[in-house]
């Protein structure tokens, strides 16, 4: 089994090539994307290997990027779009929101549009506006669209190849923070043995306090259950993984035992993800809850001036703040 | 292909379409048939190319059946609305001879993406005309399978199906079909309107760097809802495409043939390797932008007269008779087609099912999602929850 070491970034990379090898009717298209690599360097070496009609260095103009995609889809290829950053996906809003999402519908299921949409999204590295926002929640509000996002180099090498295996128009969140950590990758485990693409994942267990999150805030949380253990509570601590559809088996099922249940995102808290899950556990697990559900999260502030992200953003703290909270009640 | 001066362009021929001498003469404007039904033999474009057609009396007889089909089921189409029987429509009516010329210069392998008011296109394209009644009732968003009838699904959004279309021919030339005769070509139905939304902009840049093989076929009617066309530019549109890099033509819209020449011409050259250009095809919307829109309080009663002077199907009715390739006898069998197609429109439109409410679960993703699963089974249980319920 060829298990390597490698960055998230290099392990999106990676999948990216593997999805392109595997099927020629792939394509990935962007800002850049070609003999730079990309700004994060995602695709790297992708256009030199697989030429400039598979590998499109398109104008800079993100509704294009999307409705020419659109199109490509309809004519049996699958586009692999990236969107430079999370702040400029927005001009394409119109064409992933009323095309990619309702092509499927409007046609009455007669054309499908598998198409991934890579966006690197979060705050952590210092950037100017625009360059850290968190905008899963418009998407995971659309129906039509599928939202996914990693955590770690072996899902971001599975999850992109799964997404870009969809028939379903995907927005694939990269938690650009994490792009540099690395971890273990099974780069021989075949696509169609994989963990499911849509379902959330245990990935620390605890009996104390369940603790939901995704993409970057995962391993902030896994940071928090560390040092909570040394104070005697053992967080549970779920990867969603899938913001669209939400797979929330494994945390009412947590909850249930638990009795505590704090959500973790840098999307500001009103109307967020962490809203919906609140409302979801509250349902679900009304007589188990010995505590509201918590919710930390970025501010409902415009994402702040780099130099005051850290205070914006949940840490550790915080998160261990929430879950002395929950023994408050 | 832009002419001189810009500013002194503008001028001149902004004044042009406000003329009451019509388009006749226009040097601008390529045509074929004059509004008296005069045959024009060849007529030139901006940048030199010849247009001309050369129909059969058959094929004559053909277009004018065509033209004459599609108001007739658009008319028939207004009434159903007018009577509660669909909640919207948007006629076509004064753009037949746009729609039926360039619907037909498609060949069968072509691929056409359409607003919501092509259904003179649709018609070329073979699709039952019921097809878009059902969207305009409220029993489904569109009925037709677009790659079988390479015609896309009516796009409400204005300007949003031109980066499909062009996405789209970029695929064909991805495929290899380009560069000859049997090769592929797209083309993009837009409004006046839709020139000044950025998405059409960005399909042109697209369209242009790329060389896709694909025909911008811009209906100028004049008119966005209320708003004329002064609203949107100062050049004439056709002359955009020059800034984009590629060829740009105005065509009389109101005539069948040189919409057909000018289309065909055009969709040649794309499937030929040449890449992209755009037609302006300069029409008229006869009627209101929908029907629930009013344009007597935007427009003035002697601009429309001025243009039923130009009726797409009048100056064909005029040539097939000073030719002598249609008698009264086909006329009047014509119209007692179209009277009997509009009548098993009507017939068909008045039985259409309504949708079963729990099908609205259905064809949000083509995976499925547990989340509507849910929701399905919650909306059934629901349901039979009422006494005597059906369900």
């Amino acid at each position: 089994m060829a298990t390597e070491t490698l960055t998230l970034g290099k392990a999106l990379n990676t999948g990216l090539r593997r999805a392109l090898e595997t099927d020629p009717k792939v394509v990935i298209m962007g800002e850049d994307v070609g003999k730079l690599g990309g700004v994060f360097r995602i695709t790297d070496g992708l256009q030199k290997d697989f030429g400039d009609q598979r590998v499109i260095d398109t104008p800079l103009a993100e509704s294009g990027i999307i409705g020419t995609a659109v199109g490509l889809a309809i004519r049996g290829y699958r586009p692999v779009c990236e969107i430079q950053f999370d702040g400029f996906v927005y001009p394409a809003y119109d064409q992933i929101v009323s095309q990619v999402a309702k092509m499927h519908y409007r046609s009455g299921g007669r054309l499908s549009i598998p198409m991934v949409i890579r966006i690197p999204f979060g705050g952590g590295i210092g950037a100017v506006e625009h360059h850290s926002e968190s905008p899963e929640a418009y998407f995971a509000h659309t129906a039509g669209l599928k939202v996914v996002t990693c955590a770690n180099p072996q899902d971001a090498y599975v999850m992109i190849q799964q997404a870009i295996a969809s028939d379903d128009p995907i927005v694939f969140l990269e938690p650009k923070r994490r792009y540099w950590e690395k971890g273990p990758v099974d780069l021989d485990a075949p696509l169609s043995d994989a963990y499911p693409l849509h379902s959330a994942r245990v990935v620390r267990p605890g009996t104390d306090v369940t603790v939901l999150a995704y993409g970057p805030m995962v391993r902030t949380c896994l940071e928090a259950a560390t040092a909570a253990a040394e104070d005697g509570r053992e967080l549970e601590v779920i990867d969603l993984r899938s913001l669209s559809p939400l797979d929330l088996a494994a945390a009412y099922e947590s909850v249930k035992r638990t009795g505590r249940a704090v959500v973790v995102h840098e999307a500001p808290s009103n109307i967020g993800l962490g809203a919906e899950l609140a409302a979801r556990i509250t349902e679900e697990c009304f007589y188990s809850l010995e505590s509201p559900v918590l919710r930390v999260t970025g501010f409902d502030t415009p994402y702040p001036a780099a130099r005051v992200e850290e205070e914006y953003l949940p840490d550790l703290d915080r998160v261990l703040d929430a879950v002395d909270r929950t023994f408050g009640w | 292909m832009a002419k001189g001066d810009p500013g002194g362009t503008t001028r001149s021929r902004r004044a042009a379409p406000r003329s009451k001498k019509g388009a006749t003469g226009d040097p601008e404007l390529v045509q074929l048939l004059t509004p008296e039904g005069e045959r024009i033999d060849s007529a030139t474009g901006p940048d030199g190319t010849e247009y001309r057609v050369d129909f059969t009396d058959e094929e004559y007889r053909g277009l004018y059946r065509d033209l004459v089909l599609v108001r007739k089921l658009d008319a028939e189409a207004t009434a159903l609305q007018r009577q509660g029987e669909l909640g919207l429509w948007a006629s076509l009516l004064g753009q037949e001879a746009a729609q039926v010329g360039s619907g037909r210069a498609l060949r069968t392998q072509d691929m056409a993406f359409p607003t919501y008011r092509e259904h003179g296109v649709l018609y070329c394209r073979g699709i039952d005309p019921i097809m878009p009644l059902g969207l305009f009732r409220g029993v489904d968003q569109g009925g037709w399978d677009p790659n079988e009838f390479k015609f896309n699904m009516y796009t409400i959004v204005i300007g949003a199906q031109t980066l499909h279309a062009t996405g789209y021919a970029m695929g064909i030339t991805m495929d290899g079909k380009v560069g000859t005769d049997d090769g592929e070509a797209a083309i993009a139905y837009f409004g006046d309107g839709a020139t000044s939304q950025g998405d059409v902009n960005e399909a042109f840049v697209w369209a242009s760097v790329f060389n896709a093989p694909l025909v911008f076929f811009c209906q100028n009617n004049q008119y966005a809802i209320s708003e004329p066309l002064e609203r949107q530019t100062r050049v004439p549109l056709y002359q955009r495409a020059a800034g984009f890099g590629f060829p740009g033509v105005r065509v009389d819209g109101n005539d069948v043939l040189a919409s057909y020449a000018v289309t065909r011409t055009a969709l040649d050259n794309a499937r030929h390797g040449q890449g992209p250009s755009l037609i302006e095809a300069y029409t008229y919307r006869m009627g209101a932008h929908t029907t629930s829109d009013d344009p007597t309080r935007y427009r003035i009663a002697s601009e429309v007269e001025s243009w039923q002077a130009k009726d797409p199907i009048l100056r064909v009715k005029a040539f097939l008779e000073k030719q002598q390739i249609a008698d009264a006898a086909f006329f009047a069998e014509v119209d007692e087609q179209a009277r009997r197609e509009a009548v098993h429109l009507r017939e068909r439109v008045l039985t259409m099912p309504d949708p079963e409410p729990v099908t609205m679960f259905d064809n949000v993703y083509p995976n499925g999602s547990p989340l509507l699963d849910e929701q399905r089974a919650q909306f059934n249980s629901y349901m039979e929850s009422f006494e005597g319920s059906a369900h």
